[in-house]
């Protein structure tokens, strides 16, 4: 590869957002190799932590400010930042904006900052124009919209496009696809009644659907399905689901961890 | 109406084991949603009509004391009387003196939202006069002595069978017999009933879905006919509308409704769509010999210029509780005052204060889904946050969650000790959860574990991993 082409690759900024680098790590080694295999160099900037965005949908605004500018100093000098995550995406790319836009030095560096973040599979399909070859899942899988990249950012085609690529896959839409699974954030252990009511008519749908696998964008969500699904089948003899970010599959990396919530 | 929204949790719990509600709202949200749905599909011009709409209230909110004052010279011209109201108790007390002027033993009441928020029928028995509901689901829920649990459909939290027992147990006098097992026979048996009361009133009240200010006029929309014949067969029509009712004219109502029906049932309008302008005129054949519009602040006055002000474009079509997850859970008595779902979230706190509403902003997932729908493109999830961000200021929530969320930001502003203690934690998590994969109990989130199971880590923590492989070159 000539030093041109080199530098022609566009420097991505890879936010994990704080499930995935607490709680599931392969699911950014999976961005991280999407991301290069659409021919971008990844970095992982130092440092990070949250997005904020508990402390903004907890009203807290003067802390989700703080992690935004933390956030900014440390993502503004990529040309793109991609994250694996709808609900973090739309959080940097939505709602810095919005939360410093009183703020004469810092809103336009949110703006900034917003105009090149990402959410993986719609960077990927959107941007990257990435195609998807020499990857295999035989069997049936079902995908759940999250909340925030569907309706905040618009991703709906994106992983359906780029799991189309996946042979031996078949993907079986889901009823419901677009309801809210009852996560929430803070929601779900401040009203933890009505959570386990929409993530059980959510659990419900999932079984009927006959699929093997069910996949998702954000690592909030898919705790919460995984988490249902495998106490109805522990409580109720109902059959197991594997549950996986939909970047393991598409990086044909599903051999490097169980499913969430599985053990080896 | 005493409110009791800051027991949220525990009237959704009542709500969550009620077998009746769990099984109308099974119903209710596929039913409202596909309807919009088919009915947006058939109106491809249905988006620019919301922008339409939108930009109509917009215009009205910033000049509502110049269209209000106009449509009060109107309505005096057609020889009706606007009556203005700060509060609740002055509106009850403007309705009441109407009807002892007129000595009515009797009220025919249309469906009114405001009529709730005054507490008016309270006030009327108070003072022996009977209101009588002639909407079929209000006239149900009277019988019940309940709320509303939905603002287009007052007694959606019902089934067929628990209204029919109902319906037997108030009209005991009719034969018991008789066969009410078709929803069509149960409407028969209701309009029997009420068509006699019909006559007996002496003054009829109804809402408003628009004032017109152009003309003067108020405008409903029913399905059942009630509305008509509560306004025009009594001696007076009183109108109880809140101020944001008010549209500049004709024109706009007509705009505005095009959204209405197909946001609210699917229905592209209403079976009845009734403009009243002024009492009886010596030509009319029948009419009310007086006509009367009670307009209410209530509190909307003082959200101009608020941040809240978008809550005021709301024409009340129930399209953000139909296809909300939360209401369709917990059914509309959770929400504990008049309004209930989304719309309810925001304006519950906005109308009876944010102290005494302090879980509706925060029982919301903030999916999406209800602005994502609402025909006049109100930002409810934002202005729930706006709400939240209040009760935080104010300390309203609780210690714990306070506690907790100050300890993550505390912890995430740095960076070191984050990565330190995160690494530790999530090793010990992840051996801990190593077997399983996941974990029956956890002490501090019992709340999730008691119905789900919660994933273990993998055990390091990605950024670690990363840097190691990166270090080791071996990573990529
Ligand atoms: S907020 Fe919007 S969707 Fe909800 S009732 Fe009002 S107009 Fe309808």
């Amino acid at each position: 590869m000539s030093d041109t082409q080199t530098r022609a690759r566009p420097r991505v900024g890879l936010f994990a957002t704080c499930l995935v680098d607490l709680f599931r790590p392969s699911v950014g080694f999976a961005a991280a190799k999407l991301i290069e295999d659409s021919g971008c160099d990844v970095e992982v900037p130092e440092g990070q932590t949250c997005c904020g965005q508990p402390a903004f949908n907890s009203g807290d605004n003067a802390d989700a400010a703080e992690l935004a500018r933390r956030a900014i100093v440390m993502l503004e000098g990529y040309d793109y930042v991609v994250v694996p995550s709808g609900s973090c995406g739309g959080m940097i790319r939505e709602h810095y904006p919005e939360l410093l836009a009183g703020d004469r030095e810092w809103a336009p560096r949110a703006r900034h900052v917003a105009a090149r973040t990402w959410e993986l599979t719609a960077f990927l399909h959107e941007v990257r124009g990435l195609r998807i070859e020499g990857v295999r899942h035989d069997g049936v899988v079902t995908y759940h919209d999250s909340c925030s990249g569907l309706r905040e950012l618009g991703v709906k085609a994106q992983p359906r496009a780029l799991l189309a690529g996946v042979a031996g896959a078949t993907l079986k839409e889901l009823p419901g696809a677009e309801t809210c699974c009852g996560f929430g954030g803070t929601f779900c252990v401040k009203y933890p009644e009505v959570s386990d009511k929409m993530v059980s008519e959510k659990a419900a749908d999932i079984l009927a659907t006959g699929a093997g696998t069910l996949l998702a964008g954000d690592m909030g969500c898919l705790m919460n399905m995984a988490g249902k699904l495998k106490r109805m089948a522990m409580e109720q003899g109902a059959r197991p689901v594997a549950v996986r970010h939909v970047a393991e599959v598409l990086a044909g990396m599903e051999q490097d961890a169980p499913p969430i919530g599985e053990s080896k | 109406m005493l409110a009791t929204s800051n027991e949220f949790r525990a009237n959704a719990r009542v709500g969550l084991a009620n077998p009746t509600l769990q099984s109308a709202l099974g119903k209710m949200k596929v039913g409202f949603p596909t309807k919009r749905a088919e009915a947006v599909a058939k109106l491809p011009e249905f988006d620019a009509l919301r922008d339409q709409a939108r930009d109509i209230k917009n215009h009205v909110l910033e000049n509502i004391d110049w269209y209000l004052e106009r449509f009060e010279r109107r309505v005096n011209e057609a020889g009706g009387h606007v009556h203005w109201a700060r509060t609740p108790e002055e509106a009850r007390e403007i309705v009441l003196g109407i009807c002892r002027r007129l000595g009515a033993r009797t009220v025919t009441k249309g469906k009114s939202m405001i009529a709730e928020e005054i507490g008016l029928n309270a006030h009327l028995e108070k003072h022996a006069i009977e209101p009588v509901e002639t909407d079929l689901g209000e006239y149900i829920i009277q019988l019940r002595n309940e709320a509303p649990s939905h603002i287009i459909a007052p007694a959606v939290h019902l089934t067929k069978d628990a209204i029919e027992a109902d319906f037997r147990r108030a009209h005991s006098h009719l034969d018991a017999r008789r066969d009410l097992t078709e929803p069509q026979s149960l409407v028969a048996e209701a309009r029997g009933i009420l068509r006699k009361r019909y006559f007996e009133a002496d003054v009829g009240i109804t809402g408003a879905n628009f004032l017109v200010a152009e003309t003067g006029s108020s405008v409903i929309v029913t399905n059942e006919g009630n509305g008509d014949l509560t306004q025009l067969l009594p001696k007076a029509h009183v109108v109880l509308a809140s101020l944001e009712k008010i549209v500049p004219t004709l024109e706009d109502a007509s705009t505005i409704l095009r959204v209405l029906a197909r946001s609210a049932t699917g229905q592209e309008m209403s079976v009845y769509t009734t403009f009243s302008t002024g009492p009886k005129r010596p030509s009319d054949l029948d009419g009310p010999g007086e006509y009367h519009v009670v307009l209410l602040d209530n509190g909307r006055s003082a959200l101009l210029g608020t941040e809240f002000q978008e809550i005021l474009r709301c024409i009340r079509c129930g399209a953000c509780m139909n296809h909300c997850p939360v209401y369709g859970a917990v059914g509309g008595h959770a929400y504990g005052w008049v309004y209930p779902g989304p719309m309810g979230a925001v304006l519950t706190p906005s109308l009876i204060g944010v102290e005494n509403a302090k879980p509706l902003p925060n029982a919301s997932t903030f999916c999406g889904k209800c602005e994502s729908v609402c025909p006049m493109r109100i930002p409810l999830p934002k202005m729930m946050r706006h709400y939240r961000a209040r009760e935080w200021e104010r300390r309203l929530g609780t210690r714990v969650s306070r506690l907790a969320l100050g300890a993550w930001a505390w912890a995430a502003r740095r960076p070191a000790l984050y990565r330190f203690a995160a690494a530790r934690a999530m090793s010990a998590l992840g051996w801990l959860g190593r077997r399983h994969g996941s974990f029956f109990n956890l002490p501090l989130a019992s709340g999730w574990t008691t119905t789900r199971e919660f994933p273990a880590p993998q055990g390091r923590t990605f950024q670690d991993l990363w840097r190691e492989r990166r270090r080791a070159g071996g990573g990529r």
